[in-house]
Order: structure tokens, then sequence, then C-alpha cells
């Protein structure tokens, strides 16, 4: 391999005038303790390498107005958070990511947790459904159940909702590529409850260009996916006002190994494409723009994940009003949900992972979030088990009472190393986004392999100063003990059987004839650029298989396939 | 040496990283990028004629995938071929997949270096016959 640039490390300069009073201290009192003992390391850096000084005071604001670039809560440019009263008005949505096995599985799982005070809930499928493949294919061998719920029809979202109000319980889905067939069918659940589509609410991921870069569940190529992705920003500004159509997501770019800053940037400027995307169908920015929602990862670098959440505020007000002219104040406000680092879960001495997942939790809680997932201390082994998942949630609960951080909005406002750091990761983001926008937007960079490379080799970078002891994990590469295996999630193999019986029960009992209609009608809507959402409902209604559906879309948009990129 | 991912994940990190660190250890490694059914493995390990195959798999999946590509390594007459899996596996399941013939389990938080050792070792020990 060619010699490797250090991505992580790319400071931003910043203009320090000591003052006469700085001075004296570096030469009469720091040279003197630097004399005695020498620091632990010639250089600090975060976890993403980005470098951290020995001291912030006000020499490191210079350009720094409070009044500007902090301002108030709930008001531009939203630095300290979007609401006013913050978490003294009302706390974040705990939003734990459950799915496993079968639709009642599932189901069970959420009623649990709706029963332990959680509020929210967010919707793992598996991988099959998350490609758009029924249960049955022979693709989805061994993989039926196994990181999330299946769902091949509205028969097995009708179960996994049952008992479970849609009126009053908002969910989120993690689901891409086949985003908008998932949504006709929750929609078609909650048309059945009698759960008007103007009151529900809650969040479909629906991002499709981080799959491209970072998660790589995608099926159509770029083109097309951004027309389903716009059908159904374009749907819900006219018949479900309070649902977030997308989810514009760095989790899974951090997860791929990304710096913090490049999960920011390239996030952004994802939503940047999207909104795009919108114009130029010519919805109006105002209509749609309140209702795009973010999703950013939560770290172990505590001071650059909130410097990370902070500057994603002033970052998006800037956009919004720069580039789109947006006039509302609730499209400048960029809302975001965190989930902690999956990434940074160790297998070894599980109990540590609470630890960890508190610390990140509680930065996300300081960076303003409006709805958080904490990761389960198995998760480096299986997915989570019951009393696991109940511990993750019930960190939150005690962040959200007992911390006493939530008393006061942006509690670290006004700290020069967090003013300073918040600036420096702005500033690094700004230049990643201008640099996308000099390829002509993300599809381009991303048909480059732009945003790909960088975190690969941002990735490949953390390992090796993993490898080289420069990064310290406790118990990985450091304080390493013997230990026990700890209890995990068995997921039944016979999921895959009983849910295989469900879709021959159905396909013998539906109407093949209006299935057929319904997935004409849905490849003459996708052929002739129409929205694809009112015949999606049409065919999920008729009971067609997503599988079925995603074949009939990969019909008329074909499939994507990425260069490998090492 | 190939690194292959079979099943319909896309995590693809780890592969990518551990890929890229046997490539800087001085080895020949072929990348087979995502979604790779056993069949497809199979035949690629075949007519690059490797030594090694390094399986990634983070979904759950390996009690079926891997089962199923040994068979196939052993109908194409390849029983010398050493095949590892890193990602997330729990502990119960180890003993299974090296009944199966996997030679090693590499689960997260492994050095990339212990992964180059244990090839190093391997093929060295396999070519003095011991």
């Amino acid at each position: 391999m060619s010699e490797l640039k250090d991505p992580r490390v790319r400071s931003s300069e910043c203009r320090r005038q000591a003052s006469a009073a700085e001075r004296e201290w570096d030469e009469k009192i720091l040279r003197l303790a630097l004399a005695r003992s020498p620091e632990r390391s010639a250089e600090f850096t975060t976890v993403s390498g980005h470098p951290i000084r020995r001291l912030y005071t006000r020499a490191d604001l210079t350009d720094w107005e409070a009044e500007r670039d902090l301002g108030r809560p709930g008001s531009p440019p939203y630095t300290r958070g979007i609401h006013p009263t913050m978490y003294r008005g009302r706390l974040w949505t705990m939003r734990q990511f459950a799915g496993y096995g079968t639709a009642e599985d599932t189901n069970r799982r959420f009623r649990y947790l709706l029963s332990q005070g959680q509020t929210g809930l967010s919707v793992a499928f598996d991988l099959p459904t998350l490609m758009g493949y029924d249960s049955d294919h022979a693709l989805s061998e061994g993989e039926v159940g196994k990181c999330g719920v299946a769902i091949s029809s509205l028969a097995d979202m009708e179960t996994l909702f049952e008992g479970i109000p849609l009126r009053d319980v908002s969910t989120s889905m993690t689901i891409n590529s086949p985003a908008a067939p998932i949504w006709a069918m929750y929609l078609a659940v909650a048309e059945k409850q009698g759960a008007r589509w103007e009151k529900i609410s809650g969040t479909l991921q629906n991002d499709i260009l981080k799959e491209y870069i970072a998660q790589k569940e995608y099926i159509f190529p770029p083109a097309p996916s951004m027309q389903l992705v716009t059908d159904t920003i374009e749907f819900s500004t006219e018949h479900v006002p309070k649902f977030n159509p997308v989810s514009i997501s760095g989790y899974h770019i951090r997860e791929a190994g990304s710096t913090a800053i490049q999960e920011l940037a390239f996030t952004l400027r994802d939503g940047i494409e999207y909104a795009d995307s919108c114009v130029r169908r010519g919805i109006g920015i105002d209509l749609f723009a309140p209702r795009l929602s973010f999703f950013f990862n939560a770290h172990n670098d505590f001071f650059e994940e909130i410097a990370k959440y902070r500057a994603a505020r002033r970052l998006w007000y800037q956009a919004m009003r720069e580039r789109f002219g947006a006039k509302n104040p609730r499209s400048w406000a960029l809302r975001f949900h965190a989930q902690t680092a999956g990434c940074s879960l160790t297998a070894q001495q599980p109990y540590n992972n609470v630890i960890r997942t508190a610390i990140q939790a509680l930065a996300a809680v300081m960076g303003g979030a409006q709805s958080l997932h904490t990761n389960s201390l198995d998760e480096a082994w299986a997915l989570p088990t019951e009393g696991a998942a109940t511990i993750a949630l019930r960190t939150q609960q005690i962040l959200a009472y007992e911390s006493g951080v939530t008393a006061t909005a942006d509690p670290l406002g006004g700290s020069y190393f967090l003013e300073s750091l918040t600036n420096e990761v702005e500033k690094g983001a700004r230049d990643y986004i201008a640099r996308i926008d000099a390829l002509g937007g993300m599809v381009p960079a991303i048909e480059r392999g732009f945003p790909q490379r960088e975190i690969s080799d941002a990735a490949y970078c953390y390992q090796r100063a993993l490898d080289r002891n420069e990064k310290i994990v406790v118990g990985v590469n450091d304080y390493v003990t013997p230990e026990e295996p700890i209890e995990t999630l068995e997921i039944d193999e016979a999921v895959a059987s009983r849910q295989q019986a469900r879709l021959r029960q159905l396909r013998a009992e539906r109407s093949s004839d209006e299935v057929r209609r319904g997935l004409d009608a849905l490849r003459r809507a996708a052929s002739s650029q129409r929205n694809t959402m009112p015949p999606l409902l049409e065919a999920v209604k008729a009971y067609a298989t997503l599988g079925e559906i995603c074949d009939a879309l990969r019909d008329v948009f074909g499939t994507y396939q990425e260069p490998a990129i090492t | 040496m190939l690194i292959a991912k079979p099943g319909l994940d896309g995590h693809d990190r780890g592969a990518k990283v551990i890929a890229r660190a046997l490539r800087d250890a001085g080895m020949e490694v072929i990348y087979t990028g995502l979604r790779q059914t056993p069949e497809m493995i199979a035949s690629a390990a075949l007519q690059e004629d490797v030594d090694v195959i390094g399986l990634s798999i983070l979904s759950g999946a390996h009690n079926t995938l891997c089962p199923r590509l040994m068979e196939l390594l052993r109908a194409k007459g390849m029983n010398d071929v050493t095949v590892l899996i890193g990602g997330i596996i729990p502990e119960a399941d180890i003993p299974g997949l090296k009944q199966a013939g996997i030679a090693e389990v590499f689960l997260p938080g492994t050095s990339t270096q212990a992964i180059v050792d244990f090839i190093r070792q391997r093929l060295t020990s396999e070519r003095q016959g011991v």
C-alpha cells in the first residue's frame, strides 16, 4: 500500500494571541511543571485524531462572538439547542431499537419496552427485508429474523403492531432501499386501526445516500433511489404531515470508521442533496424542510461529540437560510436522534460497555438530542437479551431523572474548550462540504468513491493506532483479564420455516388478480416518474409481498453494484 | 488469500481493514466485494488457488453459511484451504464452527497482527507437513 495520509489529523489552525498573563504562566509555571514531570504524550488527540491543546482560554475565541455564534436556545444559530427550554420542557424520546425473529416475537418485545417506560418504538428489520427479499427467497437462507424482524407483507406488519395503537405511539423504522413499500404497509395498518394519517407520527430512515457511502444496503442505482425518497417526502407533505419521511444518518458513516468531522460533513451534504431533489421537483423548501430529521452517532470522545451536535445545528441553519432561502424557523432548526456507538462496544469484559454507553449517552444529552437509543452491553456478541436491553433503557432514565444535567439548556455553553472545538469541527465539516460541492454534489462524489475512500482510510488509521497501542481500549489492548462467557440471545432457527409457511398461506389466500394489477400500476408509475406511493398502497393492501414489489421496481430501475474499494 | 463477505450484510469495515492490513504485511489478498454466496466464494477460491479464506460475518448467518462453504470446498477437493471467520459470533457457536472445519474464529477486538501471526504460523506448519 502506498504511503497513507492520516485523514484524521487535519487541524484547523487557530489564530492564538497569547496575553501577557498567559505568557507569564507559560514561562514561570508551565515550563517548570513540564521540566519536573513531562506530559504523558507528545500529542493529545480525540478518538477521531483531532488535535487537542493543553489549555483553552479566551485567546482561542478571538473570532467568536457570543451573540452571533452562541445565541440563545430555540433561536438562530441554534448552537444551544432547538427549544427555548430544552429538557426543562420535555425530555428526549427514549427510543430503543428492537426487532428479531417473527412479527409475533418483536410485538412481544415492543409491548415489554412500552410497559417499562419507553416512549417511542423503533423497528429493526432483518437483512432479507432490508434488501427487499421475502423470507422464502434463496438468498434469505440463514438470515431470516436474525438481525431484526422479518416482514414480508402487510400481514406481518399487522401482527407487528397488534394491540399497539399507532395513533398514540410514534414509530421509527430503520429501512432504506425498500422504505417506500414498508411505509405503505405501516400506513395501511394505521388505516385499518382507524388512526388518521394526519395524526400519526414517526420516522422513516429512508436515507439511501449513506447506504452507498457506508452501510451498503442498496438495491437500485442512485438516481431512481433518489426518485423514491423524493416520492415519500412529497407524499408526507401532502398526506402524513407529522411523519419524518427521512432521517439523514451519520450513524452508519461513523460506524464504518469515519471521523466525527467526516460523519458531520457527509450527513449534512446528504441532507442538502435531498433538499435539492425536492426543490427540483417543485416542492417549496418550507413545505418539507421542517420534517427533515437527522440521526447521529454518540461515540466515546465526550467533548468532540457535543461539539459535533452543536456545529451540526449551526451549519444546517446556515445551509437552510443561505443555500435554500428557507423562511420558516422550523426549517432552520436541525432535530436529531442519537444512538450510542455500536463499534465502540467490546466483546471483552462486556459489562464495561454499560459505562461506555452511559458516557456516550450523556454526550448526546449535553448536545441537545431529541431522541436517543442506548446500546446494550452484549451487542458485540449477539442481539441484546431482555435484561441487557433493560439496563440500556435504565441508563437513559438515570440521566433524565438523577444526573441533574437536564435542568438547564446547553450546560457547557461558553466553555473555552467546547466553543473552540465546536468552531473547529464546524470548519472541518465546511471544508469537506465545499469539496463535495466541487465534485458536483453527493451523487457524483459517491460515484467517484470519494466519501467511501475517506472513510476507509480513517478506519484503517484507527485500527493501526489500536494495533500500536497509541489508542487504548480497556479490556482489549490493555487491562486484559481472562473471563467467562456471558449469556446471549439465541434466535430460534425455526423462524425461517414459520415465515415460509405464513407466506405460502398468504399466497394461497389472496387474490392474485389484485396483486398483478397493483404491481402493474406500480411499474407504470415508476417508469413514468409519477409518485409511486399511491400504487404502493394499493399493492400492499392486495397483500403483494415485499419481494414481489421490489422485483417490480428492479424490473424498472435495475440494480446497483459498487466497485470494491479496499 | 481471499477475503470474502458472504450473505446479505453490507457492513464491510472489518473485511476492508483486514484486507488492507494483510496486504501491508506482504500477503497477496483478493477481496470479493459484497453479497457473495458460498458457491461464489468456493469458485473464486478454486480459480485463484488460495491458501486461506477469511470470511467476515456480522449478521448471525454463520451457522448456515460456514458449513455450506466447507462442504463445497471439500467437494472441489480443496481440503487443505484454511478457512477463518471474523465478526459477531456468539461463544456457544464456536465449537460447532470448528467442528465444521473452520480453523479459527476471530472476535471483535482482535489485533490485525494476531491474524497475520496466525496465518503465517499455520502456513509454515502446513508446508513443513506438521
